[in-house]
């Protein structure tokens, strides 16, 4: 049946079981308590001065009793540097688990030698807000029987407070960490910055690891994970490669196209009626998504405003905005770039949070909702503004969930930046393959060829015209685009599902469909 | 103005957004001799399915002395971009073959002469001495440019980025422009990530009297726009003394002072300039 937004969803799914369809971006919130309870975590005790150490990563995996069927989760907070999900997962491999269902908070490129295991029946089922990869292809050909399952940031921490992801066992990687597995990212030769992601699966996994390539003495400050959750510390060589760790992602683009859409971005943030003293705010790092703080800081240094919150993904850009006093704070879910970890360090105004007070929907209030200014990117985006973060042109899984829906249903102003089109490949379009981010939550689409405000916001539409910004509707913006790139033949696909969307709530919003080869 | 080589089609489709107050799609120097057909058959289309919006689009052909010229005027001329850049314009001479062939083909078309508009651009220095009559022969020419690397070559000195050596020519071509009540644009700044050089530039090109600057990357835009936008403060100000104007005309005063200067002629004709730049309309005040 079609859900609300008109996604074709069907309402029992093998592997899954009955689907509690897509309602609306905050209806299930409504009523201020959620039906489904939380599941208590694991009581543990431990007898006084036991050693946690073990020598070995496998040491440590064997202690904790794994068996088939079990769940294992892991974060990702080392991006394309991590080697310590394939090296676990190739010890469970070993020792013969199968049936595993893997709840990384995301996977990606650097995950690759795991589609093996994929399709030796050691992973049946995977959890995750992103896929990147060999295994975004793979799962879209349709390695797995069961669909995997896409969630947001905040999702991740609602689907493990409620049961949905059942945590066995949680293999945090950290950059220091002492022997009782008090841990932190923010410093040690792989420092990688905030440790949010993974202090879900501290609270609820069964067994938890803590693993690390820098010892320190007893207490490891800061503590981001504590030992009162830990049963087993590693130490070993290294928990990856500490130059991809670094991505050096946050150097603003060079890209006249990306700077252009930036420019008009930061344009209508000033416009918006939202650029005003203690404001908060929030964008990526890549691309477009980071110049629009370029322009931003330019525009608060100019007409002297000064901002309340920076939220989210963190970039060292916006940490020098923090030193330059153009906000009070920054809450870090997860850092950007190693340099970002001495200001955690440092700064007593830069604060880690965990996933779950970031955008976690049950509970009483994120810090999402309380986001004024949002800057997101998207894959694609159609009429009604909905947006796919996940799946390629070629309809393949290949993009991240992330923070997008959490973050886009909290902001008052949710700005879209993208190319209308990339290559010959449209953007704007009146179809899309996938729905990750519901068009409720979208206010404004900025493309190089002009700003599309949603129908629902005619005020904001206003402002932006008064202003003598190009406004135009988001139709004829896709009719121009069809004009230059031409019709894109559709991908074709079987009734296969393989990939199910979750909102933040829990409800479908979308699934993905197998590939036809 | 933006130039965006001829044979770039990626280039050439996004010609109009990046805020340029025209562009400039080159078939000559920016193009390789066995690229030039290309190059001309994609800028055709271009011309024909893409929205530039409201840039004005320029196309730089080749001269007529080589093989190319000729083909390029053929197939461009008939779709009139609103200007066509001549390129190396020595002679009044040449000029006027030109814009005979210019005519015989719009004649052919049954279109009208006084809409597509020629730039010449001054890259020698035989140009140069002759320029002031080149910027008086024709009312179809509404611009002067300078190229500033062919000129440096011509002349056989070394290119600098403050540009000494060719100073003298730099103010030739504004003078010949302003003489004439025409355009004078500068040469393009060549160091893509020199934003303080290009600004220093820009800011020498504006005191000296040239009307624009031409850029070969779309980030340039931004910073030649700032160095020639109005500050607040000179459009507040031209505001007041056109509001003042207006009202003293009104009731039959000519002149007048504005905190104690006096406001004459030219001070009125450059707060009216001004306001123009600042895109406020002189009868809406």
């Amino acid at each position: 049946m079609k859900n609300i937004i008109g996604r074709e969803v069907p309402e029992y799914i093998e592997g899954i079981g009955k689907t509690d369809m897509f309602i609306g971006a905050w209806e299930k919130l409504k009523k201020g308590w959620m039906d489904e309870p939380t599941i208590p975590p694991p009581n543990k005790a431990k007898t006084p001065h036991l050693s946690k150490i073990c020598e070995t990563l496998e040491e440590a995996i064997k202690k904790t009793s794994p068996k088939d069927g079990m769940t294992v989760s892991f974060h990702h907070h080392l991006r394309n540097g991590d080697n310590i999900l394939v090296r676990s997962i190739e010890i469970l491999a070993n020792m013969g688990i199968k049936n595993i269902t893997l709840a990384s908070s995301s996977l990606n490129e650097v995950h690759n030698p795991i589609l093996k295991y994929l399709k030796d029946g050691t992973i049946t089922k995977i959890w995750s807000s992103g896929i990147r990869g060999d295994i975004g292809k793979a799962v879209s050909e349709g390695v797995l029987d069961i669909p995997v399952i896409i969630h947001s940031h905040g999702g991740r921490v609602r689907a493990i407070h409620t049961g949905k992801i059942n945590l066995d066992l949680a293999i945090v990687a950290a950059s220091a960490a002492d022997e009782e597995g008090n841990a932190t990212g923010s410093h040690g030769k792989s420092a990688f910055g905030s440790l949010g992601y993974a202090s879900i699966d501290m609270r609820y996994a069964k067994q938890v690891i803590v693993i690390t390539d820098t010892m320190v003495e007893y207490p490891c400050i800061p503590i981001s994970i504590t030992q009162n959750f830990v049963d087993y510390v590693v130490k070993v060589d290294s928990i990856g490669d500490a130059s991809k760790i670094a991505t050096g992602s946050t150097r603003i683009t060079k890209s006249p196209m990306d700077l252009r859409i930036a420019k008009i971005a930061a344009d209508v943030i000033e416009h918006s009626g939202l650029f005003v003293p203690g404001f908060s705010f929030q964008v990526g790092a890549g691309g477009a998504s980071l110049a629009v703080a370029k322009f931003i800081r330019e525009k608060m240094i100019k007409s002297k405003i000064k901002g309340s919150f920076i939220l989210g993904g963190v970039t060292s850009y916006v940490v020098d905005m923090l030193n330059e006093g153009l906000f009070n704070a920054i809450f870090d879910v997860q850092s950007f770039d190693a340099a970002v970890s001495s200001s955690l360090m440092e700064n007593s105004n830069h604060i880690e949070i965990p996933a779950a007070l970031y955008a976690n929907p049950y509970n009483c209030g994120c810090m999402t909702n309380k986001l004024d200014i949002v800057v997101l990117g998207a894959l694609e985006i159609d009429l009604d503004f909905n947006v796919n973060v996940i799946t390629g042109s070629d309809g393949t899984i290949r993009g991240a969930s992330g923070g997008h829906s959490d973050t886009a249903s909290g902001a008052n102003l949710t700005i879209v930046v993208c190319p209308s089109f990339r290559g010959r490949l449209p953007i704007v379009k009146k179809y899309i393959h996938t729905v990750v981010t519901p068009g409720e939550t979208v206010d404004v689409l900025v493309t190089e060829r002009g700003i599309c405000v949603n129908p629902i916001k005619p005020e904001l539409e206003e402002n932006l015209k008064k202003a003598g910004l190009n406004v135009r509707k988001i139709q004829d913006l896709q009719e121009e685009v069809e004009a230059i790139v031409g019709k894109v033949k559709e991908v074709e696909y079987t009734d296969k599902i393989v990939g199910i969307v979750e909102y933040r709530d829990g409800t479908i919003i979308d699934v993905i469909r197998q590939v036809k080869k | 103005m933006l130039y965006i080589p001829g044979n770039n089609p990626a280039m050439l489709q996004q010609g109009g957004i990046y805020g340029a107050d025209s562009i400039l799609l080159d078939l000559e120097d920016a193009v390789a001799l066995n690229q030039k057909d290309a190059a001309r058959i994609l800028v055709r289309n271009v011309l024909k399915s893409i929205n530039f919006y409201n840039t004005e689009v320029c196309v730089r052909i080749n001269h007529l002395d080589t093989p190319f010229g000729l083909e390029d005027l053929e197939e461009i001329a008939p779709l009139q971009p609103d200007a066509i850049r001549y390129p190396k314009t020595e002679t009044v001479e040449e000029l006027a073959k030109l814009i005979q062939i210019i005519e015989a083909i719009e004649d052919k078309h049954n279109l009208p002469h006084d809409k597509m508009t020629i730039h010449a651009m001054i890259e020698t220095a035989l140009g140069v001495q002759n320029v002031f009559e080149i910027a008086k022969f024709s009312k179809r020419v509404d611009a002067i440019t300078i190229g500033g690397q062919d000129l440096t070559a011509d002349m056989n000195i070394k290119s600098t980025k403050e540009g000494s050596g060719i100073d003298l020519a730099r103010k030739m071509i504004v003078m010949a422009a302003k003489a004439n009540k025409i355009d004078a644009i500068d040469t393009v700044f060549v160091d893509i990530n020199d934003e303080d050089g290009l600004r220093i530039d820009t800011e020498y090109a504006k005191q000296i009297g040239f009307s624009g600057k031409a850029v070969i990357n779309p980030r340039q835009i931004d910073i030649i726009h700032d160095v020639y936008m109005p500050t607040e403060e000179e459009i507040r100000k031209a505001y007041r003394i056109v509001l003042e104007f207006k009202k003293n005309k009104k009731e039959g005063i000519g002149a007048f002072a504005i905190d104690g200067k006096m406001i004459d002629a030219p001070i009125m004709t450059r707060a009216t300039q001004v306001l123009e730049l600042a895109n406020i309309d002189f009868n809406s005040i």
